[in-house]
């Protein structure tokens, strides 16, 4: 593979996100909207507004976050007695009933991975506005990781249905939702789309 | 073939690639160019086998709850419906667009693209069609509901006795197929294609 060590902005071309074609830009001044010739896509050089856009995403995860792991996912009803299940909670039934496996995937998919994603765009946002010429293979190499694991913080979520979905039983046993399930699942989809709203070719630009 | 990075913008000429090579980004390590062997035939055939899947995991039980002889069971599009009618109206909407709507929306994609071009026509638009799978994609979470159906397993099988549906297995093949489906797809190759025949 030839390197030729320009980017493609500094050669006034950018290429499209979803074909990968190489298109012109406009001179500066021109304000027009370039689409792909070959597939049509809106283009543009980088995403737009895109370290405001994920700012306020990942500050409104943060804020979910915390509703989302204070308040039961889940509640429980078993011979008529009312249990009220938390993220944490789950984990520490898990462990105490010795299924370590499964206590070791709901803590990382639903309590790491999330603290996880937040702490990495944090720390991409920041050196991006420092111009950080920190490590950037490292550091697009984390964005990688980040947006393709948050998905599996879902996991919560679908036990939850499936629970609500086979126990409904009256006194009997029942399961039911908790408020902390809608805001998990708010920090989940924040999550996702913060990552989608991080360009990470603004940690190169800082090198150019 | 010239491109520019998508996660870099670095631009750089690709040499021929073999049958199965791939082209990484020199600078950030980004996978640039996955060829695939009969890429369009591949997909086609996985998009199928996928659709029917799909119906199959659908029209049966996933699961099946039993205690004190009552028996409960649930369907994939069962459980959003409970959860709906439990009054978690946003929960079921997440639900059933990560679990339904996405991978089957991905399925009638790979359809509406690559029959056409296994029969050598040009499908209409593709480029949105293609645009539409990029942003589709991270939504479709099946791999993560099976995880849900291990997890939730573990749990109900202390409660009650618990029995996998008939439509389990069908499931369980089908985020094979879907995994693979996605794997299965050259999108360099299928613009080579559309261009050559313009
Ligand atoms: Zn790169």
């Amino acid at each position: 593979m030839t390197t030729t060590q320009n980017t493609a902005i500094q050669k006034r071309l950018t290429s499209c996100h979803s074909c990968h074609q190489l298109v012109r830009l406009p001179a500066a001044h021109e304000r027009v909207r370039i689409s792909c010739p070959r597939c049509a896509s809106v283009l543009y050089p980088r995403k737009r507004n895109s370290i405001a856009r994920t700012w306020a995403l990942v500050i409104a995860a943060c804020v979910f976050y915390v509703p989302a792991n204070l308040l039961p996912i889940m509640e429980v009803t078993s011979l008529g007695a009312v249990q009220a299940d938390t993220i944490m909670s789950g984990v520490i039934y898990f462990v105490q009933s010795g299924e370590w496996p499964i206590a070791v995937v709901i803590f990382t998919a639903s309590i790491f991975i999330p603290i996880l994603k937040l702490l990495v765009l944090i720390l991409l946002l920041a050196s991006v506005q420092m111009r950080s010429r920190w490590r950037p293979r490292d550091r697009t190499r984390l964005y990688r990781i980040t947006e393709t694991m948050g998905r599996w913080s879902m996991v919560d979520i679908y036990v939850v249905t499936i629970m609500v979905a086979l126990v409904h039983l009256g006194a009997l046993a029942n399961v039911a939702a908790g408020p902390g399930a809608l805001y998990f699942a708010a920090v989940v989809v924040i999550t996702m789309f913060a990552a989608m709203t991080f360009d990470p070719r603004l940690i190169w630009d800082a090198l150019e | 073939m010239h491109l520019a990075c998508h996660e870099c913008d670095l631009l750089q000429s690709i040499p021929p690639l073999s049958e199965r090579g791939t082209a990484k980004c020199g600078r950030c390590g980004a996978v640039l160019v996955r060829h695939k062997p009969n890429s369009i035939e591949r997909t086609l055939a996985l998009a199928v086998t996928g659709l029917i899947l799909f119906i199959l995991a659908n029209a049966f039980p996933i699961l099946e709850f039993e205690i004190n002889g009552e028996i409960t069971a649930t369907t994939l599009i069962g459980a959003v419906g409970s959860l709906y009618a439990s009054g978690e109206w946003p929960l079921a909407v997440v639900v059933f667009l990560t679990t339904q709507a996405a991978p089957l929306s991905q399925i009638l994609i790979k359809l509406y693209v690559y029959l056409p071009l296994w029969l050598n026509r040009v499908p209409w638009r593709p480029g949105v069609a293609f645009r539409l799978l990029l942003e589709i994609e991270p939504w479709s979470m099946m791999s993560v509901f099976m995880l849900g159906i291990l997890v939730s397993v573990v749990k109900l099988a202390k409660m009650a006795h618990i029995l996998p549906g008939t439509s389990l297995w069908a499931f369980v093949l089908l985020i094979v197929v879907l995994a693979a489906a996605v794997a299965s797809m050259d999108t360099a190759l299928v613009w080579q294609r559309l261009e050559a025949s313009r």
